[in-house]
């Protein structure tokens, strides 16, 4: 196959007739359009005839070349028409003939400045939004607790147990490594640092208090926000853009009584747990890096850290847990409930789930921080 | 144009397993130049993975497929992919790229394997756009902003997007109405009588067997159980073959028909 090409021929008063030949299709097709463009702006003749005869190929691509360069003749008061088009090729040039290109011009957006404080605007109004849903769906979920309550027999159990399993059991592996290794890090900084002043002994303080009241809940919550909730998210998500949530609120069922409910409570029985076995873990780091690290005997570690830390220490931290979970669930739950349509939005929603939860742990951590120093806890 | 004798796609002997099952056990088949050739079965056996395997998606166990006079398995990379510049494919769920706009997924392939100026891929993805009976508008649409049909349609403009020479349909008419599905078969044909491609298309759709298929192909047992065109299909004595084209919906739409 030889690429098409536009020949022009010698005018003959104010009638011209072009020759096109060759393959008029897609592979050509940007070698062809320099040449069309170059027709049009050259020939001045009043009466334009293109002889398609020594055609051997013509597609879309070909078709639409000619048919642009007649409407641009047409349009500039000119005589254009096509000749010896063949019988086989007349179908796909009526087809290319009707459409009409007209799009509407892309909306223009207003400049970048009010561009940035309209995308500001829109994000705070977003806010306000997300806390409506958020405690809608608190409203939503305690409502489907007391059906539950005064219905036990509606209550998913199965489903419940099923949930329990993989946010809490099958997390069970992670947390651990992930918290040995920050009770490890905890242990050794301290060490490094307060060996220099002779107070490595007050690493145990440090290590105990640091991990029962914060560093514990808030890396297992970090990890459950990562693990369970986005997966909570994606799950819901995957199955409104699939409308079984549809499916369930037509035959009569509560969405947030057979897929959110299990899922919340499985979280707030979950999360205490992996917080005591994630802080005992970091303990655990923390006493072998002071003994292999900072030469401190495990007899030794035990005795401070009974006197450093009190039942008080233990309980801070255990009270934010279910709170904490609470969160992590709402927010990966309406997060999957918004998705729409597109595998896009799924993402996006995905992606504000593990964000958001992450940052609402943590200023509830900063909250609860200030109700405890007030009750003096 | 009438189908002529030059096959465009060969398939000889092909064996697929599907985790550990055999779906489809000695397959041979082929489909011409300027023919539409309908593909039937009943659901489960295997039209579906007859298709994804011509199509390179699934792996085969034996046989050979020729695909315009190239065998795939001793194509190189480059030889590949210039066959499949020149096949376009539809899938049942039309498959459009969700994060792009209608016109971007319709440009995808032309950015991906033409040399063209921007102006020009947007003129030609328009008249794709319009060929397939829609309006310019939806150029700047989302695909989750489309009805189920003009999704249909905007995955046809994609999959003609290159002016392919063979175009694969898997299951084009499911999920329309019965004027959509209609209008779909007849601008199937128009379509494909503008530019003398082939058709592979498989259907459960008795209407688009009968009007638009040149030729019927019939998948059972693993196997190709029968070829041909109407005629033959009604004549067939294969238990399988007389229940689908003289069941209840057959002769229903006959009736309708006449």
């Amino acid at each position: 196959m030889t690429a098409g090409i536009l020949l022009s021929g010698q005018p003959q008063g104010d009638r011209i007739e072009l020759n096109a030949a060759g393959s008029w299709t897609a592979e050509y097709a940007g070698a062809i359009e320099p040449q069309v463009e170059a027709a049009i702006r050259g020939v001045t003749a009043r009466s334009i005839f293109i002889n398609l005869a020594r055609i051997d190929y013509l597609d879309t691509y070909g078709a639409w070349l000619l048919e642009r360069t007649l409407r641009n003749w047409t349009n500039q008061g000119r005589d254009a028409r096509l000749i010896g088009l063949r019988e086989d090729y007349r179908g796909l040039f009526e087809k290319v003939h009707a459409g009409t290109q007209k799009l509407a011009p892309a909306a223009r957006g207003p400049n970048s400045i009010m561009a940035m404080l309209e995308s500001i605007g829109i994000t705070m109004t977003g806010v306000g939004a997300d806390l409506a849903l958020f405690a809608q769906m608190m409203g939503s979920l305690i409502l489907a607790f007391k059906r539950v309550i005064l219905r036990p027999s509606t209550f998913r159990f199965t489903s419940t147990i099923h949930q329990l399993e993989r946010v809490g059991w099958q997390a069970v592996p992670i947390i651990l490594l992930i918290t040995v290794l920050i009770g490890a890090i905890l242990a050794q900084q301290g060490i490094f640092h307060f060996r220099k002043f002779g107070a490595d002994i007050y690493v145990i303080d440090m290590v105990g208090v640091l991990v029962l009241r914060e560093i514990g809940v808030l890396i297992v919550c970090v990890m459950v926000a990562g693990r369970s909730g986005s997966s909570y998210t994606a799950e819901l998500g995957a199955m409104r853009m699939r409308e079984e949530v549809d499916a369930l609120r037509t035959m009569g069922f509560d969405p947030i009584e057979v897929l959110v409910l299990p899922r919340m409570i499985a979280l707030v029985i979950a999360v205490p747990i992996l917080t005591f076995l994630g802080s005992m873990a970091a303990l655990y780091g923390g006493g072998l890096v002071s003994w292999l690290y900072g030469g401190i005997p495990p007899e030794i570690f035990l005795a401070r850290l009974r006197e450093a830390v009190s039942g008080t220490t233990f309980e801070v931290g255990m009270i934010k847990a279910p709170f904490m979970a609470l969160v992590i669930g709402v927010v990966a739950c309406v997060e999957g409930l918004q998705v729409q349509g597109s595998a896009e939005s799924l993402g996006e929603k995905t992606t504000n789930s593990v964000v958001k939860s992450i940052f609402l742990v943590i200023v509830l951590d900063g909250i609860f921080a200030m109700f405890f120093a007030s009750i003096g806890m | 144009m009438a189908a002529s004798n030059t096959a465009v796609i060969e398939v000889r002997d092909l064996v697929v397993d599907l985790k550990g099952n055999r779906i489809l056990n000695g397959v041979t088949l082929d489909v011409y130049r300027g023919e539409i050739l309908g593909f039937v079965g009943a659901s489960g056996a295997g039209k579906s993975v007859l298709t994804r395997t011509i199509v390179g998606l699934l792996p085969k166990q034996a046989g050979r497929i020729d695909v315009l006079g190239v065998n795939l398995d001793q194509a190189g990379e480059l030889q590949r992919q210039e066959i499949e510049r020149r096949w376009g494919i539809l899938f049942q769920q039309g498959a459009l790229f969700s994060s792009l706009t209608v016109g971007e997924n319709v440009e995808f392939p032309i950015r991906e394997y033409l040399d063209v100026s921007e102006r020009l891929m947007t003129e030609i993805a328009i008249t794709k756009l319009e060929m397939v009976g829609l309006k310019p508008d939806v150029y700047r649409k989302y695909p989750s902003e489309l009805s189920g049909g003009m999704i249909k349609r905007v995955a046809l403009a994609r999959a003609l997007a290159l002016d392919p020479e063979i175009l694969f349909l898997d299951e084009p008419t499911s999920g329309l109405d019965p004027i959509s599905a209609g209008d779909f078969d007849q601008l199937i044909l128009t379509l494909q009588r503008t530019s003398a491609m082939a058709v592979f298309m498989v259907t459960h759709d008795l209407d688009s067997l009968h009007t638009i298929c040149d030729r019927i192909a019939v998948l059972g047992e693993g196997k190709i159980i029968e070829a041909g065109n109407m005629d033959r299909m009604l004549a067939s004595q294969h238990p399988w073959l007389r229940a689908y084209f003289h069941g209840v919906r057959a002769r229903a739409g006959r009736k309708a028909a006449n």
